[in-house]
């Protein structure tokens, strides 16, 4: 299993699921993550596993909650319109805590919108999405080999929290081809003393979100609340060139990928410019920026939106003494990393 | 003494919140009925629909799991899919399963699903205050239907069990009601033979349960039994539309 193979973006998410453990797959068609149901419905049944194809987006997460409410490692996939209407569903798991994975190789949008990469879907994945105060872990990989290896920790992550976690990806890392080494699944065991399997020689469980009796709900938020609180513990990020460097860019997925070349570009230009690439947006690293905001005081957010996770950038250093710059632009067309540098070096001359 | 009529096993000892006149009550019970007598109490995996049988976990002592409103298929498919051992059935009103989730079911149904649905038709959205259903009859009065129902506006009460019956994945399918002792009587043979079908792993099986809301039908429990007689089974026949009692 340490071959290096050339595999696909999404066919690396599969196959990360299927090491992980998950045998349980239920999607409806949208591209650009066809690769993801396509794959699943190949190789699950050889390895006892269940694909369905469902009838909508909103079968498929509600699927995604009973498989995750007996305890199985399930996953659903989607892109952003069909993530959209899977919301109710993954507000239901956060109340009910039911672990399941939750794919979305985003494009972009409002509506229709275009099957582009776009990361227009940050607020909907970091702010919960749905209705109520929940969240969910998100992890934004950035190649092939981290769709994989991410994937497999979106397992466990789920299982660890009871929560359901997003992968956020795009267009760009779902069609992308790129050297990925499969290495082999290392089982975790979580304690499972929740799950549906019949009330045998137990009392019955439940598992539900509704509480109206006085008190009730407002204590079950503020479990969920301590719960997300844990959940600091995963951050995850990348950094890189940082030591002297005046000037920190910060990008993630796709977007990240491309501006690691315009910071090395800027760097043989003799630019004191660094990298900080959140890989968890929820819980997002604002203790670690801030950490950095002690010495380097000028940041730049670069995304493929008008702007979402600068806020998150802003709310960690966004204080006086502090300089946040934003680049961003609709989806569309996917940023070159000589523009990127360009836009680097506009904000960089400046005093 | 010997006690020749109790509760249920299946069933806790508390009281329900269901209405003077509901028949959710004696289909809870037919329900527990047939879990005891088939011995699977511990061996069930109950999914709970949005509406008046939301409560299902604080009156069956079985496992269950709560679905978002008109979802319970789909979560049940979840459930039975990673948990063929277990017995599934999801408990439905008729908005949760003939209005918002008609996809579900359908699908469910299509996918020959090996699941017991048991359908509460009622005519009305009992829970949310007595609104029009997707079964409300032609000219009858509910909170959002003042001057009755317009079917040229508003539609024609859907039948369920019909389109179940035309469904190729299906396997048993009946109407039936509980208005009276011979209906229940009746009634219990079809729910068990509903559960047979999932335990003899044979495939899906819908029970749609003719059931009274006199609340919202603002007449009490006898008139309420009446009006089943009288106007809603000539609209909704009783019958085992697919499948046989054995
Ligand atoms: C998405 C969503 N829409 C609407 C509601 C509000 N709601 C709760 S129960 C219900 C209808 C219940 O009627 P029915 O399914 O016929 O069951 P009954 O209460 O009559 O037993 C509605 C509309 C909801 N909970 N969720």
């Amino acid at each position: 299993m340490t071959d290096i193979e050339l595999v696909k973006g999404n066919e690396s998410i599969a196959m990360g699921a299927i090491e992980a453990g998950c045998r349980f797959y239920f999607g409806y068609p949208i591209t650009p993550q066809n690769d993801i149901p396509e794959y699943m419905s190949r190789h699950l049944p050889k390895c006892g596993g269940v694909f369905i194809q469902a009838e909508s987006e909103i079968a498929s997460i509600n699927m995604l909650m009973g498989a995750g409410a007996t305890g199985a490692r399930a996953m659903t996939s989607s892109s952003s319109p069909g993530i959209s209407l899977k919301q109710e569903g993954i507000s239901y798991m956060c109340g009910s805590q039911i672990p399941g994975v939750i794919v979305n190789m985003s494009r972009s949008g409002p509506g229709l919108g275009g099957i582009s990469p776009s990361q227009g879907d940050y607020f909907q994945a970091t702010r919960g999405g749905g209705h109520g105060d929940y969240r969910t872990i998100v992890l934004a990989p950035s190649s092939v080999q981290e769709n994989y290896d991410l994937t497999m920790h979106a397992f466990d992550l789920a299982d660890k929290y009871r929560n359901p976690v997003i992968i956020l990806g795009d267009a760009l890392l779902g069609n992308i081809k790129e050297p990925l080494r499969r290495h082999k699944y290392i089982p975790k065991t979580f304690e499972k003393n929740w799950i549906l399997t019949g009330a045998q020689g137990r009392s019955p469980r439940r598992l539900k979100s509704l509480y109206l009796s006085e008190g009730e709900l407002t204590e079950h938020n503020w479990m969920l609340h301590r719960n997300y609180q844990e959940m600091t513990k995963e951050i995850l990020y990348e950094t890189q060139w940082m030591d002297d460097a005046k000037l920190v860019v910060v990008a993630f997925g796709s977007v990240a990928r491309i501006i690691k070349t315009s910071v090395s570009m800027a760097r043989e230009q003799g630019m004191a410019v660094g990298l900080f690439r959140p890989i968890t947006l929820y819980p997002f690293p604002y203790k670690q920026l801030l950490d950095i905001s002690e010495t380097i005081h000028h940041f730049m957010a670069v995304e493929l939106n008008t702007g979402q996770m600068v806020e998150d950038v802003k709310l960690s250093v966004g204080h006086r003494k502090n300089r946040v710059d934003f680049y961003g632009r609709p989806p569309g067309s996917i940023p070159s990393p000589d523009e990127l540098f360009e836009e680097i070096q506009k904000v960089y001359c400046l005093p | 003494m010997e006690a020749v009529f109790k509760r249920p096993e299946s069933l806790t000892d508390i009281p329900t919140h269901f209405c003077p006149g509901c028949h959710h009550g004696i289909i809870h019970r037919l329900v527990a009925e047939c879990i005891d007598e088939f011995g699977i109490r511990e061996k069930i995996i109950g999914v709970a629909s949005v509406g008046c049988s939301v409560f299902l976990y604080d009156y069956f002592l079985i496992d269950v799991l709560e679905a978002p409103h008109g979802r319970a298929p789909a979560v049940a498919t979840g459930v039975k899919r990673a948990n063929p051992n277990a017995f599934v059935f999801t408990y439905q009103g008729d908005g949760d399963l003939a209005a918002i989730g008609t996809s579900e079911i359908i699908h469910a149904a299509n996918r020959g699903e090996k699941l017991t649905v048991i359908f509460v038709n009622n005519t009305v959205f009992g829970m949310t205050g007595g609104q029009m259903a997707p079964t409300t009859l032609p000219d009858q009065e509910t909170t959002t239907t003042p001057y009755g129902r317009d079917v040229e506006t508003a539609g024609f009460p859907i039948r369920m069990a019909e389109i179940m019956e035309r469904l190729d994945g299906t396997k048993f399918v009946a109407r039936t009601a509980v208005n009276t002792p011979k209906n229940i009587i009746k009634s219990k043979k079809i729910l068990r033979r509903a559960f047979e079908v999932q335990l003899n792993n044979e495939g899906f099986a819908f029970v749609e349960f003719l059931s009274s809301c006199p609340t919202n039908w603002k007449m009490n429990a006898q008139k309420a039994n009446q009006r089943i007689q009288d106007v809603m089974i000539p609209y909704f026949p009783l019958n085992i539309f697919k499948g046989a009692l054995n």
